[in-house]
């Protein structure tokens, strides 16, 4: 059996898709591969918690069932892909990267996988992350962290680091992540994958163990552009099981991506190019918007006045969540509880105390104290006063241009154990990413270079509330640029 | 913020029990030193004037401004099964979660 998953030349989609109407492979075959891919290198990257191997050919199994006939194949038919372990599937384990989770298995599946498993996509397992999806390099998961397939000495970034490595060791084609502050945008700028933050309310966030209700979002890894197109326009629109879903109808992501950028306004913040920005990005990001440039686009400086009170916004706003959306962990319904607790609180603190690590004790106390009693106003109530002047920082920079340049990360890949020891250093790693998801506007990271070292480089491309096929079509200009 | 910024030990051990969580002596100074320099960030939040600034809570009153929010019908369907919830229970008798006892006597 030859292995069609080489390093260096991902399988498209479209290849999976021409493959299997042509006859020349199954999605047997494709599986089969991607698992023989996993057996070779999850040992070293730690991207896959789990996999379903049984159930990924019984899938398979019905997809070659419908190419033999030739019956008309769904849009995904075919494609391996992986699920960051926050998000459901029934029977299947899901951890969220913590132990408090640990033999807990789903009852119901997300909509997002239903989605994917409904257009033909074959799941391989669930994909490691930080614990809760809280962390920016994915060494806060209780189940060890996640490398860099670019770099085995580096962070994949976080928290969808499985979800980014999966993508770039070729252990999928496809994946999906969960961003609240960057956790789909920062791993795929560190690992060299495109990764896409959808518009709040695009993607239904049913089934996705909470961290920040009103940030939490599901979005698409994927090796090229136009994969995460096909993919994102199978996972989003309306879903009941999710109050703030949006009913706008999802356009074909795909139909204008290559329309390039000539004509088109593209903004750059000056707030994003100032100090703390490691000078390779800068470089590479500068030499991207150059070539923009000289693709026909306007570029336009802008200012975002207020990105500088976004990290303190954010996270007191998503620690304040967290701390309401992770009271559900009590050592009562599910998962972890402390063994030998004479009375039902005593159980409760322990239960907690021993399942939840660092990082989210640190989370669940920053925001337990925004909240309470003579806090609320100095922290919950001001950070949301805030947001809201961030949300119109955005929306008075949309009025003038169509999309918004900037680095996705100040630095490439940092290495493992670099920032574990301090929290707020890990915090402000993320001040490119956390704006947009303050604002609900849709975002993406396309690689645009590399560091001297061969790290990989992201841009990050932001755009208005819902229109997902103007940033697509612009990183598709970009990705073209470089290949 | 409080003008002198510093969270106290008693403040880290008094909203350890509102989060329900149980710190042992080490969590408690290295939660103290790591509260205690994400506020210190946080206070900068101060320079900014919000007086006439109202709170956002969600990202659908800045994008469908104006409109009113839309709810799915209030109707009665099909939960869960209890024994497919009750699998992943750490102790049941089948029908309800058993829990150490609440009352004392």
């Amino acid at each position: 059996m030859t292995v069609e998953t080489t390093e260096k030349k991902p399988l498209s989609i479209r290849d999976i898709r021409t493959a299997l109407e042509s006859g020349s492979n199954t999605a047997g075959h494709l599986v089969e591969s991607c698992f023989q891919q996993i057996d070779a290198r999850n040992a070293e990257i730690n991207a896959y918690l789990s996999l379903s191997r049984e159930r990924a050919l019984e899938q398979a199994a019905r997809v070659d069932d419908l190419a033999a006939k030739g019956d008309p194949l769904p849009v995904l038919a075919g494609v391996p892909v992986g699920i960051k372990d926050v998000l459901t599937i029934e029977g299947q384990q899901a951890t969220a990267g913590s132990k408090i989770l640990a033999g807990y298995h789903a009852p119901y599946t997300a909509t997002s996988v239903q989605k994917l498993e409904a257009a033909g996509a074959i799941t391989l397992g669930k994909l490691n992350c930080d614990e809760f999806a809280m962390g920016s390099s994915n060494e806060n998961s209780a189940y060890g962290p996640v490398r860099n397939p670019r770099a085995l000495d580096r962070v994949p970034g976080g928290s969808s680091g499985g979800s980014a490595a999966a993508v770039a060791a070729n252990m999928a084609v496809a994946t999906l992540g969960t961003d609240t502050g960057g956790s789909i945008r920062q791993p795929a700028s560190f690992c060299g994958v495109v990764g896409v933050l959808p518009t709040y309310g695009r993607v239904s966030r049913y089934g996705l163990i909470a961290f920040a209700s009103s940030l939490d979002r599901v979005g698409p890894f994927t090796a090229t552009v136009r994969d995460a197109a096909t993919v994102l326009g199978v996972i989003a629109g309306y879903d009941a099981m999710d109050a703030t879903s949006s009913p706008l109808p999802v356009p074909d992501y795909t139909a204008g991506i290559d329309n390039g950028v000539s004509g088109l306004k593209l903004g750059v913040p000056a707030e994003y190019f100032a100090e703390g920005l490691d000078g390779e990005v800068r470089d590479a990001v500068e030499k991207t918007i150059d070539q923009l440039r000289a693709a026909g686009a306007t570029i336009k400086p802008i200012s975002l006045p207020h990105t500088r009170y976004a990290i303190p916004t954010y996270y007191l706003i998503a620690t304040a969540e967290a701390s309401a959306n992770l009271a559900r962990f009590d050592g009562v319904r599910y998962g972890f509880r402390a063994k030998d607790s004479n009375t039902l609180s005593a159980m409760y603190r322990r239960s907690r105390d021993l399942g939840f690590g660092a990082e989210v004790k640190r989370r669940i106390m920053l925001g337990t104290y925004a909240l309470s009693a003579g806090y609320y106003d100095a922290y919950y109530k001001k950070a949301q006063q805030v947001r809201r002047l961030l949300a119109e920082d955005y929306l008075k920079a949309f009025a003038e241009v169509d999309a918004i340049l900037t680095p996705t990360a100040p630095t490439p890949a940092f290495k493992l154990g670099e920032k574990a020891d301090d929290p707020l250093s890990m915090y402000l790693a993320d001040i490119y990413t956390v704006t947009a998801s303050l604002a609900g506007i849709c975002g993406l990271s396309v690689p645009c270079g590399q560091s001297s070292e061969g790290l990989p480089i992201g841009l990050q491309i932001l755009g208005k509330h819902f229109d997902e096929a103007m940033i697509l079509r612009v990183a598709q200009t970009v990705e073209a640029l470089h290949s | 913020m409080s003008e002198s910024g510093a969270v106290s030990v008693e403040d880290v051990r008094r909203v350890a029990e509102l989060a329900s969580l149980e710190l042992t002596a080490e969590e408690e100074v290295r939660m103290l030193r790591d509260l205690n320099a994400i506020l210190g960030h946080v206070s900068h939040l101060n320079e900014l004037d919000t007086t006439q600034v109202a709170p956002m809570a969600q990202v659908s009153e800045v994008i469908h401004a104006g409109q009113a929010t839309v709810l799915r019908a209030d109707e009665v369907r099909p939960c869960l099964h209890r024994e497919d919830v009750m699998a992943s229970a750490p102790e049941t008798d089948g029908v309800f979660f058993k829990v150490p006892k609440v009352i004392e006597r």
